[in-house]
């Protein structure tokens, strides 16, 4: 989303409607913004299937596998020592930590793929420019139709977004529309 | 548990974020006063510490063969408090319990403080604290790798991963909360601050979609890591030859009593905050209601706990298990101390069986109070208790803690009030977009 319309409604019910409507006129490219997560919202705009989760897991395994690694290198290999008689590759002795190092993978790799796939921080969008949008984190709700969108035509598209009786309408980006 | 009555009154999104944000606008007077004294305390701690480093720990009262004490105990007992944050940010989002929605922010910041408490009595207890890191496997010159056939090893895993894991998942629930004050916060320093540490997030409904199946993961994650921090902890204990340790029964005994005196401390620290930012439609009775059920069901299962450790001492036929368990304990050198943790861990929470008392305020304070200190006796009995009296007779001793183990005990009580004061004064510490959430959700319920 570079450029395009913006419009503000008052409540998620306006907002879910509106995107409804929308994707039926053909629009693809819509983008809303909202305080809070709306059910209903991600199926209304069609977003594909998070595949973070897949990321999380990836990171659990490497971690496990570094954890046991490095336990086992330290104790079994760089630094042998008997200790309490037990064997130097001591399974359930490794267990606790490489179960830790498991958790702590996943973890760092799941805040580390959100904030790639959110391409966060940034801490400048061309929404922020749009005059009013602080109301989208306290109690208004906005959608944005992109200009890239193929169905987008700018009066064709301020039409379709007034017929959906938004708060306002306004234009994002430099370039008047 | 009941949805109804977790949100009170007829407030909507705008007058949420209003009520929410007014106390991080200027401090009152009596926020000035509490962050003075325990910032006064904090000092006392910085100073308690500077003179056991620069001394030697020779200063505290522990020696063989007490060799643990104030450190451990006070190690145990701030970690344990951390874990009722996770459990009611990670467990009860699981489990939809939607009266988390508004007590989580708090919790999950009650559990850092601890933890940063909690951190610094072991990295003390070395003796030679600017050595901390060789407890971290990393390739030293001296070709000297840390044992991870000791459970201590085990134990430096758990709480720098439990502190990592308990920040990012705070941090996560933060940034939405954090967008708003960017937007509704006065002042151009700190608006510009607040954004930066909202990283620009915008709410777009794409965001939201990876962020909450990022957010449930952690969730996912967090609970068994809570789990396994505090019985990992235990072993530390249970995996020594020593009567009053050794017994297969301690993760989850030491689990549950972590979970206990964290509700304590956020009953302690969530009914004043409630009263003095007047906050009783989101932090309401029914909140309190339910944490006062848990904490009985946790003293219920703590008083199994007892008394199975007990019976299996006197089950297992070895003396030294059944003398410390069934004599030294109540009746040896510390039985006064026994005797006030049974009082306060077991009997005054009972009290919590009748909806009246369990719905008070002021009984919830008062018991949270008792439990947070029967806690912290628990922590002694089981390790000066046992250490001062195991095997051999001539080995016996007294222990005694000094004025300075005292005074790094009660600093620390205020290093960690001091940081949820200033918690209290910088951060949304009611989750706003979650307190919304649950609005629509409410409302959708009730049409």
């Amino acid at each position: 989303m570079t450029s395009g319309l913006a419009a503000e409604f008052s409540s998620a019910d306006a907002v879910l409607a509106a995107v409804r409507a929308l994707r039926e006129t053909g629009y693809r490219a819509i983008s809303a913004y909202t305080p809070f997560p709306i059910d209903g919202l991600d199926q209304a705009l069609a977003l594909p299937r998070s595949r973070l989760p897949v990321a999380v897991f990836a990171g659990g395994a490497i971690g496990a596998v570094v954890s046991y690694w490095i336990q086992w290198y330290a104790n079994a290999w760089a630094y042998p020592l008997v200790v309490g008689g037990r064997p130097m590759n001591a399974i359930p002795a490794f267990i606790p930590a490489t179960f830790e190092g498991t958790v702590l993978g996943a973890a760092l790799a799941g805040f580390i793929a959100l904030l790639i796939r959110l391409r966060l921080p940034a801490l400048w969008h061309p929404m922020f420019e749009v005059d009013g949008f602080e109301s989208a984190t306290d109690d208004r709700f906005w959608l944005a139709l992109d200009r890239d969108d193929p169905q987008f035509d700018p009066m064709l598209a301020r039409r379709d977004l007034e017929r959906l009786s938004p708060i306002r309408i306004v234009t994002v980006g430099e370039d008047s529309l | 548990m009941a949805a109804s009555g977790v949100l009170r009154g007829h407030a909507d999104d705008a007058q949420i974020t209003t009520m929410i944000l007014r106390p991080l606008r200027t401090p009152s007077r009596i926020w000035w006063i509490l962050f003075s004294i325990t910032g006064l305390g904090t000092l006392a701690l910085g100073c308690a510490i500077w003179y056991t480093v620069a001394t030697g720990i020779g200063l505290w009262g522990n020696n063989i063969p007490v060799s643990w004490a104030f450190a451990i105990i006070n190690f145990v007992w701030w970690i344990g408090i951390g874990h009722a944050g996770t459990f009611i940010s990670a467990f009860l989002l699981l489990l939809h319990q939607k009266w988390r929605a508004s007590v989580n922010r708090i919790a999950e910041a009650m559990t850092l403080f601890a933890l940063i408490n909690a951190g610094l009595f072991p990295i003390l207890h070395l003796g030679r604290p600017w050595f901390f890191y060789w407890l971290i496997p990393y390739p030293a010159r001296m070709q000297v790798w840390p044992q991870f056939r000791s459970s201590l090893p085990w134990d430096v895993a758990a709480v720098t991963t439990y502190f990592t894991v308990s920040l990012l998942f705070w941090y996560l629930g933060l940034v939405p909360d954090l967008a708003t004050a960017r937007d509704r916060m006065p002042g151009r320093l700190r608006r510009r601050i607040y954004g930066i540490f909202s990283l620009g997030w915008r709410g777009a409904a794409e965001q939201w979609h990876h962020y909450r199946i990022v957010y449930l993961l952690f969730a996912g994650l967090a609970t068994p890591l809570v789990i396994s921090v505090h019985s990992i902890v235990s072993l530390d204990f249970s995996i020594t030859q020593l009567p009053g340790w050794h017994s297969t029964i301690f993760p989850p005994y030491f689990v549950v009593g972590a979970i206990y005196s964290g509700f304590a401390m956020v009953l302690v620290l969530l009914i004043p905050v409630r009263r003095i930012f007047s906050l009783e439609s989101v932090i309401t009775k029914q909140h309190l209601e339910n944490m006062g059920k848990l904490m009985l069901a946790m003293a219920m299962m703590l008083a199994y706990s007892y008394l199975v450790e007990s019976f299996m001492a006197w089950y297992s036929g070895d003396p030294f298990e059944r003398y410390t368990y069934l004599f030294a304990r109540p009746y040896g050198p510390y039985a006064g101390v026994y005797w006030i943790m049974l009082a306060s861990n077991l009997l005054i929470p009972q009290l919590l069986w009748w909806k009246r008392l369990r719905r008070s305020p002021v009984v919830l304070f008062a018991t949270g109070i008792v439990v947070l200190v029967g806690m912290w006796l628990e922590r002694f009995i089981i390790i000066v208790a046992s250490l001062n009296r195991d095997f051999l007779p001539s080995a016996w001793h007294f222990y005694k803690p000094t004025w300075v183990d005292l005074t790094i005990l009660f600093g620390s009580v205020s290093f960690f009030l001091f940081l949820f004061f200033l918690f209290l004064r910088w951060v949304p510490f009611v989750s706003i977009s979650e307190v919304k959430e649950l609005r629509r959700e409410l409302a959708e319920e009730a049409r």
